[in-house]
């Protein structure tokens, strides 16, 4: 069977690169989609690319702090979690509506 | 042997997120956000960080998950209308975070071109007893900063619920 020509463990590199590219697609629904709840689920996307970077930057140093931080953004987007959605309900209850364009009572 | 595990898992974690964002239904988005966090928790395991890939699964796609799907199915939130919207900013911002993407990749394949590879089961730091032990000595105070932000939230979340708004 000849070699694969990838190397058979994934360096750290490639975790960061992928961090990246899901970083950029949470990016990508947070600007282009109208609907406030995927909006929301866009910033989840990109605070799990940014726990990945942790664990993968606390592999490279042998540390176990980026576990603890991953740890603690996971409490925060819990709790961002439950007062978003909140907020979200508060919303639809007042306007009737989920699209971000139609919310702009703070316009002008 | 890693390698196709990562390779998989990631590939997995892209086109979750990419169905993530061209999906107009949010019922479908939080499914694909589902199997984007699914994928992560293998990748941390992949990483040795048990704890936190179990708490990924638990917190992340548990509960978190859960409330969102919640807010969706008693908003009975549907598809996006469609609406013409000004294209420019897509054309302006679509380039520019593939540019981002990009630059970004590359910085971090040469920066890091000699990093470790990674190696199923050779950090051996991510279990509950050590994560528990640093939590409760060196990040002690973060740790009960934490409840009070907590609490924060929980006050928060019933005032804003409540019938007067």
């Amino acid at each position: 069977m000849p070699p694969l020509p990838i190397p058979e463990h994934p360096p750290v590199a490639w975790y960061l690169i992928l961090s990246a590219i899901l970083f950029g697609l949470g990016v990508a629904g947070f600007l282009f989609r109208r609907n406030i709840i995927t909006v929301f689920m866009s910033i989840e996307l990109m605070l799990n690319a940014v726990n990945l970077s942790f664990i993968a930057f606390s592999y490279q140093l042998k540390q176990v702090s980026g576990h603890i931080f991953t740890f603690f953004v996971m409490v925060v987007a819990a709790a961002e979690a439950a007062v978003g959605l909140a907020i979200i309900l508060t919303i639809y209850k007042n306007k009737s509506t989920l699209e971000v364009d139609e919310i702009n009572s703070l316009n002008n | 042997m890693d390698s196709l595990f990562f390779l998989a898992f990631a590939a997995i974690a892209v086109a979750c997120g990419i169905n993530l964002v061209i999906q107009t239904h949010p019922i479908t988005s939080a499914l694909s956000l589902i199997g984007v966090m699914g994928s992560l928790a293998v990748l941390y395991l992949l990483l040795g960080a048990e704890f936190i890939a179990m708490v990924q699964l638990v917190v992340y796609a548990g509960a978190i998950m859960v409330l969102f799907v919640f807010v969706i199915m008693l908003l009975n939130a549907g598809a996006e209308k469609r609406v013409a919207r000004p294209w420019k900013p897509y054309l302006v911002g679509a380039p520019l975070l593939v540019i981002f993407v990009g630059v970004a990749s590359c910085i971090l394949h040469d920066m890091l071109g000699d990093s470790d590879p990674v190696i199923f089961g050779s950090f051996t730091q991510g279990g509950a007893r050590e994560i528990g032990r640093s939590l409760f000595t060196e990040y002690l105070l973060p740790f009960e900063v934490t409840s009070v932000l907590i609490l924060i939230a929980i006050l928060g979340a019933m005032v804003l619920a409540r019938k007067e708004f």
